[in-house]
């Protein structure tokens, strides 16, 4: 049983790691500073103590040991090791994540290699100081977000969000603040001696929700994407705003007397410190934007630039003391625009992928080390305190949203009704900033420990109790639903009809909601931004057009080959049995196809109503199996030409399931050979090559470069091994059309079958082939991010009466 | 507020009753649909076509022909206006009522249809109760028009595999030969079935006049 396995294997780790804390802890920690956000350089702890060799041996040794020279990195390289053990073993049980969200998991082990440590009187490892969490740990988290924020439901929703992440911080901290504030005058608490900064700093960082959870379960039961869009971007930027709060009042906090005036500076700053976030970030990102446009020859490092702009960003604004949070938010949402555009396909999944691994991995570590600190550090408990906090915590953030949608929802066009707002402030679950900032309370803060642990119990109260029920409770008051998952033909081109009629009826009544905000940055974008920014300015469309007709013809002489009415239909066919082979759940229609659909509509339609893709979350890669589904599909559409029973003619009949290619036909025929000499120097080609010809080669396609193999399928045809399934014959015949000298004598065929079907069709195949001449040239460098419209392939007809609309031509299951 | 002008008071009740805007929504279109047709009676199709905003939206044709298309003033009837007049403005306008917090179920539903109808229209444009596949092809070639390269024959196609899907969701046992003429409203309804609305569909329609300054000056 996998199951069991990795629990043994996890449990195996728990303990080589709880041996190697054991016996490495004892090793001096290098002392890190403490205190608030300082502009000290931070202390890498990488570079920790380096002790060097000890000397004045008088033999040569033959077996050293030198342990505290590599401990802190050890220590850090175990522990991550330890957390992400964790993730995985969650996983190989599929149910306990739905039921139990991941970072309840994460706190209960943390809890467990807690008590293994405190039953050996072991300190937890000292590395979640201030700066380690605020220079290291925190900028992956934001980036996370920032970056994989969906764009457009955002931006429509821009108004809400930052009212919530704003006014609903602020009415939190201040609420809550006040309240303990009153409580702390009771003397049956004794907590008397907590002023009323204390409070409002403590107050503050419990107001930060962290809502992970909260968007795990919203997405699984498709949420609208209303309440979705709010939770998510409240909780990205009231991070924002609780670490200024937290700075403020932290500093407020240790004055000894505060004045009226400190209050209107406070004010003023809370907009100096947001706004010139706001700024850095943007100008990082259009410097970012503008590297990339020259990164062209360097692919390797083309990531790099990614992280380096955005961490520099971070760090500037961690210098001058302003949103640094906001900084990096704000350049990771500027850049990702223009460098997808600018990077290569790899590139781009590379930063994706590592930018969702450093952000979960960040959040992992400081779950499981909630944990760990929940039993390893002395608590002081405080009955009425923390009660009373848990209390407030709920009630405020209940009547905050009450109040504060009430306000905002006259200026929406689809009001919050209240199970909305039960989502809204149910979803409201503090998690790793909160536990960080107690965490890292300056020292001389009084009852620090009684704020840890009251943000700790808020924080486990909350994500166990609130993160546990939250699915019951939102499927059980049946929140109004977006189905995001509707992967129809229809509905998108009808997603798109609806768009583009609103922003019509927009434009004709003369109002201009976002939209008209949306054209106009869209004209200065188009004008202004993509010239500078973007290596390839001329208009998006245009190349990625053209690429994408480059793949369609790919995919068209796939098709060309068989005569008779082919369509997308065929190609539906293998592609839903690659997919039955792989026991996947039978989706109803042709996933791929519809994605293809989907990105060809997003990407060409009428840009400045675009859709964004779908929701990416903290824990889910975006998706960018598109490329790979085309894959699968020629591949499989080319392994079944292969197989002996597709051999018996050229001609095959209508009832042919398969869109193959007649036997021995190469695909190389109708490529010109001209072409072939470009594809060599070609970056991106070439360097797909070999992915596809793995992944062609029986492996399970999961070549997770997205890169496009536009015209070089040729070589991973004949290369393959998987021919030899055919046998011999198609073994010599791909080998011959390898060396490109085959090229006359089979060139007659696919002609004979264009001609055989109307003459429209063949007209306009041969256009096509045009293109294809031409297009070699003009393609520098394929642009990323589009897929192959496969299934667009043009079908030949021109009568209504399609053939396509008869059912057996892609029903796979009549076979 | 909007009984200051008395003249104009009943006009805007009946107009209110009829089509659900408030008082002040309707002054607002009204402005507009004065500024619109230069202050005459009507709007004709001219007065529409002009509008720059509406230059690149690629389904311009479709949505300026619902305007004069009578199917959308509730009243049963068929064929096409050569002029509108305000009235029949607000009608088309009312589609994209949003829902308020009060709306019923029902009436959420009744909203819903009125919108799937709406288009509908858009597609039949031959009114036989059905989207052909030529009709369908149409319109997806619009809604790609704009995007140049991606040409025709991808639309096609599109619009094929869509026609496709229609088909088999909603005539699943189909013998062979059958043939797939079109898709009535019942199966209109039945693919977009799941897709939300709400937040497509509608408009805010604003009670306060702010943007007719700034509608004015872009276009002059």
């Amino acid at each position: 049983m996998d199951l069991n396995i990795s629990r043994r294997a996890a449990a195996l780790l728990i303990l080589c790691s709880g041996f190697s804390l054991l016996c490495g802890c004892r090793g001096e920690v290098p002392p890190k500073p403490t205190g608030g956000v300082t502009i000290v350089p931070p202390i890498k702890p990488d570079n920790g103590p380096q002790a060097y060799p000890e000397a004045e041996k008088s033999n040569l040794p033959v077996f050293t040991m030198d342990y505290p020279r590599i401990q802190i990195p050890f220590e850090i390289t175990l522990w991550m090791l330890l957390a992400s053990f964790a993730k995985i073993g969650f996983h190989v049980y599929h149910k306990i994540t739905i039921w139990v969200p991941e970072s309840c998991l994460l706190i209960s082990i943390g809890l467990i290699v807690g008590a293994i440590m405190h039953s050996v009187h072991e300190e937890p490892p000292a590395v979640l100081t201030s700066n380690v969490f605020f220079l290291y740990m925190l900028p992956p988290i934001v980036l996370d977000s920032g970056y994989f924020m969906p764009t457009r439901p955002f931006f429509e929703n821009i108004g809400t969000v930052l009212w919530f992440a704003v006014v609903g911080t602020l009415w939190n901290s201040i609420g809550i603040g006040m309240s303990l504030f009153a409580i702390c005058q009771i003397e049956a608490f004794g907590v008397q001696d907590i002023n009323l900064q204390e409070n409002l700093l403590f107050a503050s960082i419990i107001s930060a929700v962290d809502p992970v959870a909260v968007l795990n379960v919203f997405e699984d039961v498709n949420v609208n994407e209303q309440l979705y869009i709010v939770v998510f971007g409240e909780c990205l930027f009231n991070d924002a705003v609780t670490v200024v709060l937290y700075n403020m009042f932290s500093f407020v906090a240790e004055m000894p007397v505060v004045e009226p005036v400190d209050v209107f500076l406070g004010v003023a700053r809370f907009f100096v410190v947001g706004l010139g976030g706001m700024g850095f970030g943007i100008l990082f990102g259009f410097v970012a934007a503008f590297t990339t446009r020259f990164t062209s020859k360097v692919r390797e490092i083309e990531p790099l630039f990614i992280f380096m702009y955005s961490y520099l960003a971070y760090l500037v604004a961690e210098l001058f003391a302003i949103s640094s949070i906001m900084a990096i938010v704000t350049c990771a949402l500027t850049m990702k625009y223009y460098v997808e555009e600018n990077v290569s396909q790899r590139s781009c999944t590379t930063i994706r992928h590592v930018v969702k691994m450093l952000g979960s991995i960040s959040e992992t570590l400081i779950f499981f080390f909630l944990g760990v600190v929940t039993i390893t550090t002395e608590h002081e408990w405080n009955w009425g305190y923390i009660l009373f906090t848990l209390l407030f915590a709920f009630v405020w953030r209940g009547l905050g949203v009450l109040v504060l949608t009430q306000i905002i929802n006259p200026f929406r066009t689809i009001p919050f009704n209240l199970k909305d707002q039960f989502g809204l402030a149910y979803g409201g679950l503090r998690g790793a900033i909160s536990f960080a900032l107690a965490f890292t309370l300056p020292d001389n803060i009084g009852r620090k420990q009684l704020f840890v642990t009251a943000t700790i119990a808020i924080i486990l109260f909350t994500v166990f109790l609130q993160g546990i029920s939250i699915r019951p409770l939102i499927e059980f008051i049946n929140v109004r639903r977006t189905n995001r998952n509707l992967g129809t033909i229809n509905v998108e081109i009808h997603c798109r009809l609806m768009e583009h009629t609103i922003a019509g009826i927009e434009d004709l009544c003369g109002q201009w909601s976002h939209f008209y905000w949306k054209d106009k940055f869209m004209k200065f974008n188009n004008r202004i931004l993509r010239r500078i920014l973007i290596r390839d300015s001329r208009a998006e469309s245009s190349i990625v057009a053209l690429y994408k007709k480059l793949e369609l013809q790919n995919a068209m002489e796939i098709l060309d080959t068989v005569s008779g009415d082919i369509s997308a239909a065929p190609s539906i066919v293998s592609l839903y049995e690659e997919k039955k082979s792989s026991a996947k759940p039978k989706k109803k229609f042709l996933a791929a196809d519809l994605r293809n659909m989907h990105d060809i509509l997003s990407k060409n339609m009428y840009k400045i109503r675009q859709r964004t893709v779908a929701y990416t979350n903290k824990h889910t890669l975006p998706n960018d199996s598109q490329t790979k589904e085309i894959l699968i599909r020629r591949h499989t559409s080319i392994r079944r030409s292969l197989r002996p029973g597709s051999f018996q003619s050229t001609m095959v009949p209508k009832s042919h399931k398969y869109f193959s290619l007649p036997a021995g036909q190469s695909l190389d025929l109708k490529f010109p050979p001209a072409r072939l000499s470009y594809t060599d120097d070609h970056e991106t080609l070439s360097e797909v090559a070999y992915p596809t010809r793995r992944s062609r080669s029986g492996r399970p396609t999961r070549s997770s470069s997205r890169a496009m193999m536009p015209l070089r399928r040729l070589d991973t045809l004949t290369e393959a091994p998987s021919v030899d399934t055919v046998g011999d014959g198609g073994r010599t015949d791909h080998g011959v059309s390898r060396t490109n000298s085959s090229y006359s004598d089979s060139h007659v065929a696919p002609r004979r079958h264009l001609n055989s079907s109307n003459d429209n069709d063949s007209g306009s195949v041969d256009n096509l082939r045009n293109n294809h001449h031409e297009a070699p040239e003009e393609e520098e460098e394929p642009q990323p991010s589009s897929s192959s419209p496969v299934w667009a392939a043009e079908p030949r007809d021109g009568t209504t009466r399609n053939p396509l609309l008869r059912r057996p031509q892609w029903n796979p299951k009549k076979k | 507020m909007g009984a200051k002008q008395t003249r104009s008071a009943q006009k805007y009740q009946d107009l209110t009753d009829k089509t659900g805007f408030s008082p002040e929504q309707i002054k607002n279109l009204h402005k507009r649909f004065q500024h619109l047709s230069d202050n005459e009676e009507t709007i004709s199709r001219e007065n529409l076509e002009k509008i720059p905003a509406l230059a690149n939206n690629p389904i311009r044709k479709q949505i300026i022909d619902a305007f004069f298309d009578k199917r959308n003033q509730h009243q049963n009837e068929v064929g096409a206006f050569q002029e509108i007049g305000f009235e029949q403005f607000l009608m088309v306008m009312s589609h994209f009522r949003p829902p308020t917090l009060k709306t019923t179920e029902e009436e959420r539903e009744a909203m819903r249809k009125e919108k799937l109808r709406f288009l509908f229209n858009m597609h039949d444009t031959d009114n036989d109760g059905t989207i052909t596949l030529e009709e369908y092809r149409k319109v997806v070639e619009e809604l790609l028009s704009k995007s140049g390269a991606i040409g025709l024959e991808a639309a096609k196609a599109i619009a094929d595999a869509a026609m496709l899907e229609v088909a088999s969701t909603n005539v699943p046992h189909m013998a062979p030969d059958d043939f797939y003429e079109g898709i009535t409203f019942e199966h209109f309804e039945q693919i977009l079935k799941g897709l939300e609305m709400e937040s497509r569909m509608h408009i805010r329609f604003l009670d306060v006049d702010t943007m007719t300054m700034r509608c004015g000056k872009s276009k002059s």
